[in-house]
């Protein structure tokens, strides 16, 4: 398996893939933004469809899109009389409906389409790779250094305010990892089920996680263990691996439940 | 016992914690507080009490900057609230509301999040600084808690978590929106205590209560607030009885504004 270029390339979009997935995921959950990742999925697929349509590689497009995407979400979450939700929504309808258009304005038939909205390991090129691996790092060290700050601001706005914490900043900046997050896991796990695994790992995590920063780490293992686990199962069961992964990872969260289901059940 | 921080330069008087003048809020194009004044000194405790409605809450949130204001001033060891930099000098407690948790947090990792006003962009507190967290879980009760998830707390256990979040960097001035709303009669006096001491060593408190009980004994000054001006100002001894905690007003038409009037 691993004489394959193709697949050295796969697992290592995945291992950079489900280590910063998780790590941006723990934020949103705190945040109770958990299907954000959904609406800049859904914004980034048009971004898919610019690239296609310009000839200009698809990762940037999306990386561009699914960014400016982000931050009219945050706009719109914080100054306009939008519910976050509500606002989650349009953007949910508008980005599928522009970039499912634009694709096929673009001539591309079902198959292309279907390997960025539910990830495809044939199709990680080099140059795809080091965009993943680049913005992966950063989306990553950037969780990590400013965990304290983004901690303080997804668990209570207000205080992080009065503690002169730059809210909206940080806000913002939170929103744009996601961006950055999502579409670096375009490739392995697909725009439609990237939220997955950034979700799905976090509530494993906090089943036996017993404080914020251990689960933070913990979703990042799960995560990492869900995306190369998920992208090998794949290839040998030759399945998409967006859904390989996320019933990886849904496996993981399912074991943890019981396990913590047993523990509570004996310390009666 | 170490003096609470004067920060004025040398001979001259240093600036009140918290000065308000003439503080007028509208909300939802609602006149919540009309020219309200009122100055907490260094080593003073103030307490601002009313029937729900009259403005309290409106009051210390616009204190610290949470809320806009439409007229006045506020003043937090004399700069304007909106250009106060030194905000490890503030400590604010929050009026607690129950909310899902989103990833839980333990007890140590929230108090841990007072400290950030000494880094907000970015950085870790010191070891020193962390010291603190240990103090206020201590003078809060909570040492061993620490560890314990806040969401798995009772509604006046997480009032204190919240408590110690705000008094672990160590503030001058302590901001309170009822702080004691559900802490048992026992860590009410605690809290009592330690704001009394608090004050000895200068330091200062702006604090919203319903009923003062406890905390009495320590309070040099009591605000009443009623449709948003001030109605009373003076020791809680001679707060009239139409101003007691179980006082409510609210359908009483409001009093005709006076620009200027209410400041103490």
């Amino acid at each position: 398996m691993l004489d394959y270029d193709f697949m050295q390339r796969a697992l290592a979009a995945a291992l950079v893939t489900g280590l910063v997935a998780p790590a941006i995921g723990t934020y949103l959950v705190q945040r109770r933004l958990a299907l954000l990742g959904d609406g800049i999925g859904h914004v980034a697929l048009t971004g898919v469809a610019l690239g296609l349509l310009t000839g200009v590689a698809p990762l940037l497009t999306a990386v561009l899109v699914a960014v400016a995407g982000s931050l009219l979400i945050e706009i719109l979450r914080t100054h306009a009389k939008t519910s976050g939700d509500l606002a989650l929504a349009i953007l949910f309808y508008g980005g599928i409906a522009g970039g499912v258009l634009l694709i096929n304005l673009a001539g591309e038939g079902a198959q292309r389409l279907n390997a960025y909205l539910f990830g495809s390991i044939t199709t990680v090129s080099p140059m795809d790779l080091a965009v993943v691996a680049g913005l992966g790092s950063v989306a990553l060290a950037t969780s990590l250094f400013l965990s304290p700050q983004l901690f303080a601001v997804c668990h209570d706005e207000e205080h992080a305010r009065v503690s002169g914490v730059p809210v909206q900043l940080y806000g913002i900046l939170i929103a744009v990892l996601a961006a950055v997050t999502i579409t670096v896991a375009m490739r392995t796990v697909g725009l439609l089920l990237v939220s997955a695994l950034m979700i799905v790992p976090v509530a494993a995590a906090q089943q036996l996680a017993p404080s914020f920063r251990s689960t933070h780490l913990l979703a990042m293992a799960i995560g990492l263990v869900a995306a190369v686990g998920g992208v090998v199962l794949s290839y040998q069961a030759d399945t998409q691996s967006g859904p390989t992964i996320v019933v990886v990872a849904l496996a993981v969260f399912a074991a943890f439940a019981v396990v913590r289901g047993v523990r509570a059940w004996m310390q009666k | 016992m170490p003096v609470i921080g004067d920060y004025s330069a040398e001979g001259t008087p240093p600036d009140d914690p918290l000065r308000i003048e003439g503080l007028a809020v509208d909300l939802g194009g609602r006149a919540v507080l009309r020219s309200v004044g009122l100055t907490v000194r260094r080593g003073e405790l103030v307490a601002v009490l009313g029937a729900n409605g009259s403005g309290k809450s409106t009051l210390v949130r616009a204190a610290v900057g949470l809320i806009p204001f439409r007229a006045g001033t506020i003043d937090l060891f004399g700069s304007p609230v909106d250009a106060f930099t030194r905000r490890e000098r503030l400590g604010y407690v929050p009026q607690r509301t129950a909310s899902a948790a989103g990833v839980p947090a333990t007890v140590r990792e929230v108090i841990r999040s007072g400290l950030l006003a000494r880094h907000p962009w970015h950085g870790v507190p010191t070891r020193a600084e962390r010291a603190g967290i240990s103090r206020a879980a201590e003078a809060m009760g909570l040492a061993d808690m620490l560890t314990k998830q806040v969401a798995e707390l009772s509604g006046g256990q997480q009032q204190r978590v919240l408590i110690a979040r705000a008094i672990a960097g160590e503030p001058d001035l302590l901001v309170m929106d009822e702080p004691t709303a559900g802490v048992d009669r026992g860590h009410t006096e605690r809290l009592a205590e330690f704001l009394a001491e608090f004050t000895e060593r200068g330091g200062a408190v702006l604090m919203v209560e319903h009923d003062l009980g406890p905390i009495r004994p320590s309070v040099d000054r009591v605000v009443v607030l009623d449709h948003g001006r001030v109605a009373f100002a003076g020791p809680a001894e001679d707060v009239p009885e139409r101003h007691g905690p179980h006082h409510h007003d609210t359908d009483v038409p409001a009093p005709p504004v006076v620009p200027g009037e209410g400041v103490l």
